[in-house]
Order: C-alpha cells, then structure tokens, then sequence
C-alpha cells in the first residue's frame, strides 16, 4: 500500500461526502431513515474503533484495560476531552511502575 | 476583499480559535497512533491537511498499518464520514440560497462536528468568508498537532509513549459517553457496539475480519438496526 496514493483516497472519498449535498443536491435530507442512520453512525463507530483496540494500545492489556476504564468514569463526571485523555494517560503511565 | 467579507474572516478566525486549540491536543494523540503505524510526520500533516476528520483519518492509520486494501480503506471513510453528509445537508439552510459554486466547493472542505456546530450558530446567512476564517484557525493546528504527534512519539521515552497511545481511544470514549447521560438509548448503542466489536475480534472465523472491515460492517448493521428500532426524531437543526 503507497501511503500518499492511500492518503489522496481517502480526502477525495471524504470530500466527496461533504461537497455532495451542499454543492450538488442542493437539498436537505427529509428521509428519517437514513436520518436516524447517520444519527447512531459515530457512536456505532467509535464504540467499535475503541475496543478492544484499547486493550491492544500499549501492548500491555492491563495498561490499556486501566485507560478505558478510568476515560469512562472520569468522561462521565467531566467531559472535556483532553482532560480524560490526560488523566486516562496518567493512570496507565503511573501503573507501569506496578507491572 | 471587501470591508463586509473581511469582517466575516477575522470573525471565523476568532470563533475557530478554540476549537483548534481542541484540535491541536485530539491531532496530537492521532499523531502517537500514527507513529505507531510507522506514518512520518510528513504523512500525517499531509493526511490531516487534506482529510480534517479525528475517526476517519484513525481508521485509515489502522488499515496503512495493517497495510489493508484501497477498497476497504475508501470503504471505512465512506462509512465513517458519511455524517458529514447530513452535516452539509443542513448547511443548506443556512447559507444563502444563490451562493455561488465556487463558495459551496470551498466551504465543504472543512465541515466536521465542531466547524459545523460554530456554523450553524451564526447570523443567517452563514457567510463563506467566516468558514475560510475557521479554516484558517482550525486546520493548521490540526495538520501541526497530527505532524507534532508523530514527531514526540519518535523522541519520548518508550513508558511515556506506551501511556500516550490510549489518549486517542480516550478521547473516543469521551465523545460517546456524555451523551448516553441525555439519550439513554446511546447506552445500549455503545455497549453493543463495543460488546460484538469484541466478539468479532475474538471469534473463529470472524476474528479473520481486519479491523477495518469489522468497523465497517458493524457500523453498517448496527447503524440500521437502530435506526429501525429507535428512530431518531431530532428536530431540523436550528
């Protein structure tokens, strides 16, 4: 796989999707199918992308388990996004020391 | 350019300020992933500068990593990105009617969750000239962070990047689980989604999925089930 050729693909496919409806279509989407669709779409994906490739991050299982873990209840109580990424980090540097 | 338009630039500067500043931090964690994969720095503020997109420039890392096929790489952006569609689509409400081509090409460059949501929440009409001033403030720090990411990754000691490469998931689970707090159906989509993304990387046969093609294909079934079982009644954004 040629990264570059790899890189191009992917900004013309992702380009397409933004241009098409505000340069082409024209129109809003009324369909409350494909609506409710792309609604659930990022969370179905994220979920997914996220574990078990988590677990995987490190190398280390246990770090990765402690990351996830610790995003989860720490983005429950405070939800900005560099700081659960930050204390999630930190959990799983400070338990390296452990194992 | 004309006073009006100039305006408009430097208000789109100061309003995407922030949000490259967001940026800057998520690209930056993209970055140690990428480094992970084995992109250079060059790759990945070129694959930022062009793509602008936090999950589907993840997903391509993983598929250039595993050294996937282009298929399944234009596969997983389509799937992944596809709700920008609904993003531009919404747009359309918001910008002049008689807006030339020429804009409407250049604005679509740069519509992700943040742009569009700073957008939407401007004076009608949205003029093209704030979106070029958001881009302006927004994409060099998500092309630097991305270029930053790898470059640190390559340099800091191995126990500081082994603890930096969950920053990037983190941040992931900081987008979905805020929100089941509101919509308690999005609880029984994470957990569903997280629960067969797990069985399908652990169970014969579909274990032999690649990655990309598990994100895919749960994306593709999971996004339909719900949007059969719970239709979503959002009103038109305002």
């Amino acid at each position: 796989m040629n990264i570059i050729i790899a890189i191009i693909i992917m900004a013309v496919v992702t380009y397409i999707i933004r241009v098409l409806p505000l340069a082409v279509f024209r129109k809003p989407i009324k369909n409350k199918f494909i609506r409710s669709f792309l609604y659930y779409v990022p969370y179905v994906t994220l979920s997914v992308m996220t574990f078990p490739a988590i677990l995987n991050a490190t190398g280390n299982i246990y770090l990765g388990g402690v990351g996830f873990i610790v995003a989860i209840c720490f983005s429950l109580y405070k939800g900005s996004l560099p700081l659960v990424a930050l204390v999630s980090c930190l959990a799983a540097y400070i338990l390296e020391f452990f194992i | 350019m004309p006073n009006d338009n100039r305006n408009y630039f430097i208000s789109g500067l100061r309003g995407g300020l922030p949000i490259g500043i967001g940026y800057f931090a998520v690209s930056f964690t993209l970055g140690i992933v990428m480094q992970n994969a084995g992109l250079t720095a060059f790759e990945g503020a070129l694959m930022s500068l062009l793509n602008n997109t936090s999950a589907g420039e993840a997903a391509g890392t993983v598929i250039i990593g595993n050294n996937g096929s282009y298929i399944e790489l234009a596969m997983s952006q389509l799937i992944i990105n596809l709700r920008y569609l609904l993003m531009s689509a919404a747009l359309i409400l918001h910008i002049d009617k008689n807006l030339s081509l020429k804009h409407r090409l250049l604005m679509s460059l740069d519509i992700t969750d943040e742009v569009f949501a700073l957008s939407i929440t401007q004076p009608h009409p949205l003029s093209p000239f704030f979106s070029y001033g958001v881009m302006c403030s927004t994409i060099p720090f998500w092309a630097a962070g991305t270029a930053l990411g790898i470059m640190f990754g390559n340099i800091l000691p191995a126990a500081v990047v082994k603890a930096l490469s969950v920053a990037l998931y983190a941040m992931f689970v900081a987008v979905v689980i805020p929100p089941c707090k509101k919509d308690k159906k999005l609880i029984l989509v994470v957990a569903s989604s997280m629960v067969l993304s797990f069985a399908f990387a652990k169970l014969p046969y579909l274990s032999k999925l690649s990655e990309g093609n598990r994100i895919i294909i749960l994306t593709i079934i999971l996004g339909a089930i719900f949007a059969l079982a719970f239709p979503h009644a959002e009103e038109e954004e305002k």
